[in-house]
C-alpha cells in the first residue's frame, strides 16, 4: 500500500467572477496510494468537487488553476497535452458523479454506451469481444446481462449508478472518483453501493478517491480522510484519527454533529455560524469566525497543514505548543 | 396523554397517466398507483412521530393527506375527535391556522420575491390576525426564538440574500408564527449541509417543548429518527410495516423490512463497519406492487403464503406493532 499512485502538490484553484475571485482551493497538498479508499469531506462549496475536477484537468471554466501539480505515475497531469489526457481519463482514472441520468446519454442503449467508450480507446477491438467484456463487468456489479439492451429511463436509480461505475471500470482503471456517488440513492441499495467498491478494491486492487459529505458513508469505505473546509485541507489522517482522535475543531465539531443510529446522544454539537464567502477570504484561518478557541494569530495567518502524530496533518494554529487537542483536558 | 390525530385505514390512489401508445397497447385497463394503502396510526399531544421508510413508500403521500392538502381516497382523519375529512372549506381554513407543514427544500418554498420578513407575516395576513403593526413584532420576537438574529437586520432580506440554514429557519418560522398545535415536517434537513442539520434538529426539539408543539417528523434517515422521535412507523410500498417506541423498534425489530433498513444505515464510526452484506434488490414499483406480502420478495425468510396473503399490522408486545406472517 505504499506506493504513491498520485500526488497533488500545492494546488491552488480559483474561479473569476464579476464581484471578484473566489478561491476554492487553496495550496492543497495530498497523496493516493495504490489500493487505498481516501475520503475527501466537508459540507457544500468547501471545493471538493473543484479538486476533483482538477486531476483530470476538468476543472469548468472560469475556473483556473493558478498553481500546483497533479503527478500521476510520476508525470505531471497539468501539464500534459489534452490527446494524452484524454486517454488516461479514459483507461487509468475513472470519474463517476451524482447524478446517472445527466451522466448517461438518455437516448442511446446501455450496450452502445459501453461499445463507445471501449471504441474509443481501443477502435480495433470487434463488437462481440466488446459486448462480451461488458456482460462480465455487468456481471460483477449484479446487474442481469439482458439490461445491457434497455435504455437509462428503464433502470432504476441504482442499477443506473452501477452502470455509471460499470462504464468507468471497463478499461481497467487504477484509480477511480467518485463525487457523491449516493446522493439520490436509498440507504439499502448506498449500502449495496458500499458492498461493491469493498469488492472491487479487493478484487482490482483500485484506489478510490470518494468526494462526500455523508459522514457515514465515508466511515464504512475510507482508509484515509482529508476534511476540507473552505477551500483548504484542514486535517488529514487514518479514519480511525479521524473519528476518534480529532485535531482541528472543525472536524472535531462536523465528526460530532451528526446522529448515530447506535448511540443514545442527548444532544448533538452545533456549529454555530456558516462557511466563509470565498470571494477574497480573509487572510487567517478560515474557520476562524466560527471557532470556540480562536486565538488572535488565527485571524492573521493562514495555518500550514502540518504533520503531528503518524501521519496525521491538521491545519491549527493549536498546536503551535501544546499536543493535545483542547477538548481532551 | 390525549390523541390529537388519528388516521383509520387511510388510503390514496393516483392515476396512473399513460401515454397515447401505451393505452393502444395495454388497452384501457385503468391503473393507479397505492401510493397509501390502508394505513391506521394516531399520534398523541405532545408526541413526536416518525415516518421512515425508502423513497416512494407513501411519506409524504401521508403528511399530506393528514392536512387534506390531498383528499382521501377512502378513509378518516380524526383531529380530536373531529372527523375532518367532512369539514367544510371554512372549518378547514380555520384549522390550518393549528396545523402547519415544512417542506424539504426552503428554496423552493420560499418565494424568492418576498422578504424574510413579509413570508414569516403571509399567514397572518391569510388568516386575518393582527394589524401590520402587531404583525410585524410577533413576526420579530418569533425570528429572536428561532435564531434569525438580528431580526431587525435579516427581516428586509430576500431569500437569496441569506444562507440555507437561515430559509430553513424562516419556513420554521413561518409554520410556527400562527401558533400551531400540530407540524407535519417533511424531511426538513434532508437538503440541508451537516452542520446545519444539527442546528435545524436541535431548533426543532427546543421549539417543540417551547411552543407545546405535535409532530409527524418524515425522513428517510433512521438515525435522525431515532435522535428526534418518540415513536417511529415504518413503511413500505404504501402500507406501514412497523411501528413501535424509539426504544422498542430500535433495540427488538421485529420486521424482516425494518432489519433490513437498520442493517444498511452507515455509522458515523469506522469501528462499526457493517461485516454482512445487504440485502440485494429494489423497492418494486408502486403500481403493481408484489401481491401478498409486497417485502417477500426481497425477504429471506419468505414462505410461501408470504406472497398470497397481505400480513395484518397487530400487536407484538403493548404498543409494538409489526406486519409479518412469521411474527408470533
Ligand atoms: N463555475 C463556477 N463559477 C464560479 N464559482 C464556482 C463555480 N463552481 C464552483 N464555484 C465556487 O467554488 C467553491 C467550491 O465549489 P465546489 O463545487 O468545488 O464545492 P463542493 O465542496 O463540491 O460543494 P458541494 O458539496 O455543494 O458539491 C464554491 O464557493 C463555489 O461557489
Ligand atoms: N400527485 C401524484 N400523482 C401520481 N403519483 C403520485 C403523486 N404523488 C405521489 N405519487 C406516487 O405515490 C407514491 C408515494 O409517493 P410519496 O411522495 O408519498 O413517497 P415518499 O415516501 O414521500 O418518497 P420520498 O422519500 O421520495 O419523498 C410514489 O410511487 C409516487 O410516485
Ligand atoms: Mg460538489
Ligand atoms: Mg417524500
Amino acid at each position: 500500500m505504499d506506493e504513491k499512485i498520485l500526488e497533488i502538490k500545492n494546488l491552488s484553484i480559483e474561479y473569476p467572477i464579476s464581484i471578484g475571485i473566489v478561491q476554492a482551493v487553496k495550496d492543497v497538498s495530498l497523496d493516493l496510494h495504490r489500493g487505498e479508499a481516501l475520503g475527501l469531506v466537508g459540507e457544500s462549496g468547501c471545493g471538493k468537487s473543484t479538486l476533483g475536477l482538477s486531476i483530470l484537468n476538468m476543472v469548468r471554466p472560469p475556473g483556473k488553476i493558478v498553481s500546483g501539480k497533479i503527478v500521476y505515475r510520476g508525470k505531471d497531469i497539468l501539464s500534459m497535452r489534452d490527446r494524452e489526457i484524454l486517454k488516461i481519463r479514459g483507461q487509468n482514472i475513472a470519474m463517476v458523479f451524482q447524478n446517472p441520468l445527466t451522466s448517461l446519454n438518455p437516448l442511446f442503449r446501455i450496450d452502445r454506451q459501453f461499445l463507445e467508450t471501449i471504441q474509443q480507446h481501443e477502435p480495433d477491438v470487434p463488437k462481440k469481444d466488446a459486448l462480451r467484456r461488458a456482460e462480465r463487468i455487468l456481471d460483477a456489479l449484479g446487474i442481469e446481462q439482458k439490461r445491457l439492451y434497455e435504455y437509462p429511463h428503464q433502470l432504476s436509480g441504482g442499477m443506473r449508478q452501477r452502470i455509471m461505475i460499470g462504464l468507468g471500470l471497463i478499461m481497467n482503471p487504477d484509480i477511480i472518483i467518485a463525487d457523491e456517488p449516493t446522493t439520490s440513492l436509498d440507504v439499502i441499495v448506498e449500502a449495496g453501493f458500499i458492498d461493491l467498491l469493498n469488492k472491487l478494491r479487493k478484487e482490482f486492487n483500485l484506489s478510490i478517491i470518494l468526494i462526500t459529505h455523508n459522514l457515514g458513508l465515508v466511515a464504512e469505505i475510507a482508509d484515509r480522510i482529508a476534511v476540507m473546509y473552505g477551500g483548504a485541507i484542514v486535517e488529514e489522517g487514518t479514519a480511525e484519527q479521524i473519528y476518534h482522535d480529532p485535531l482541528h475543531p472543525y472536524t472535531y465539531g462536523l465528526i460530532n454533529c451528526v446522529p448515530n443510529i447506535n448511540m443514545d446522544q442527548q444532544e448533538l454539537i452545533t456549529m454555530p455560524g456558516n462557511p466563509p464567502d470565498l470571494v477574497n477570504p480573509p487572510p487567517g484561518c478560515r474557520f476562524e469566525d466560527r471557532c470556540p478557541y480562536v486565538m488572535d494569530i488565527c485571524k492573521e495567518q493562514f495555518p500550514p497543514l502540518l504533520s503531528h502524530r503518524d501521519g496525521q496533518k491538521s491545519a491549527c494554529w493549536l498546536y503551535k505548543e501544546k499536543e493535545a487537542a483542547p477538548w481532551k483536558s | 396523554m390525549e390523541e390529537l390525530i388519528r388516521a383509520d385505514n387511510l388510503t390514496k390512489e393516483f392515476p396512473v397517466q399513460k401515454s397515447f401508445v401505451d393505452l393502444l397497447l395495454a388497452g384501457y385497463k385503468r391503473q393507479v398507483v397505492h401510493a397509501v394503502d390502508n394505513i391506521s396510526f394516531n399520534i398523541m399531544k405532545g408526541e413526536v412521530l416518525g415516518l421512515a421508510g425508502e423513497s416512494g413508500s407513501g411519506k409524504s403521500t401521508t403528511g399530506r393527506l393528514l392536512l387534506r392538502l390531498i383528499e382521501p381516497t377512502s378513509g378518516t382523519i380524526l383531529y380530536k375527535g373531529r372527523d375532518i375529512t367532512s369539514f367544510s372549506t371554512r372549518e378547514m381554513e380555520r384549522l390550518r391556522e393549528r396545523i402547519q407543514i415544512v417542506f424539504q427544500d426552503p428554496n423552493s418554498s420560499l418565494n424568492p420575491r418576498m422578504s424574510v420578513g413579509a413570508a414569516i407575516a403571509h399567514p397572518l395576513q391569510i388568516h386575518k390576525i393582527g394589524n401590520s403593526r402587531e404583525q410585524k413584532g410577533m413576526v420579530l420576537s418569533l425570528m429572536e426564538k428561532v435564531g434569525l438574529t438580528p431580526a431587525d437586520f435579516l427581516y428586509k432580506k430576500y431569500p437569496h440574500q441569506i444562507s440555507g440554514g437561515q430559509s430553513q429557519r424562516v419556513v420554521l418560522a413561518r409554520a410556527l408564527i400562527t401558533n400551531p398545535e400540530f407540524i407535519v415536517a417533511d424531511e426538513p434537513i434532508a437538503m440541508a449541509d451537516v452542520s446545519v442539520r444539527a442546528l435545524i434538529l436541535e431548533l426543532m426539539k427546543k421549539l417543540k417543548s417551547e411552543f407545546n408543539l405535535t409532530y409527524l417528523f418524515i425522513t428517510h434517515d433512521l438515525a435522525t429518527a431515532k435522535y428526534l422521535c418518540d415513536r417511529i412507523a415504518v413503511m413500505y410500498l404504501g402500507r406501514i410495516v412497523e411501528m413501535g417506541s424509539r426504544d422498542e423498534l430500535f433495540l427488538h425489530p421485529h420486521h424482516p423490512y425494518t432489519k433490513a433498513l437498520l442493517e444498511a444505515v452507515p455509522i458515523p464510526d469506522p469501528r462499526q463497519r457493517r461485516r454482512e452484506e445487504v440485502v440485494r434488490g429494489e423497492i418494486p414499483s408502486a403500481i403493481e406492487p408484489p401481491p401478498g406480502c409486497h417485502f417477500h420478495p426481497r425477504c429471506s425468510h419468505a414462505i410461501s403464503k408470504c406472497k398470497s396473503h397481505r400480513p395484518p399490522l397487530r400487536e407484538i408486545t403493548p404498543r409494538h406493532l409489526s406486519a409479518c406472517i412469521l411474527d408470533g
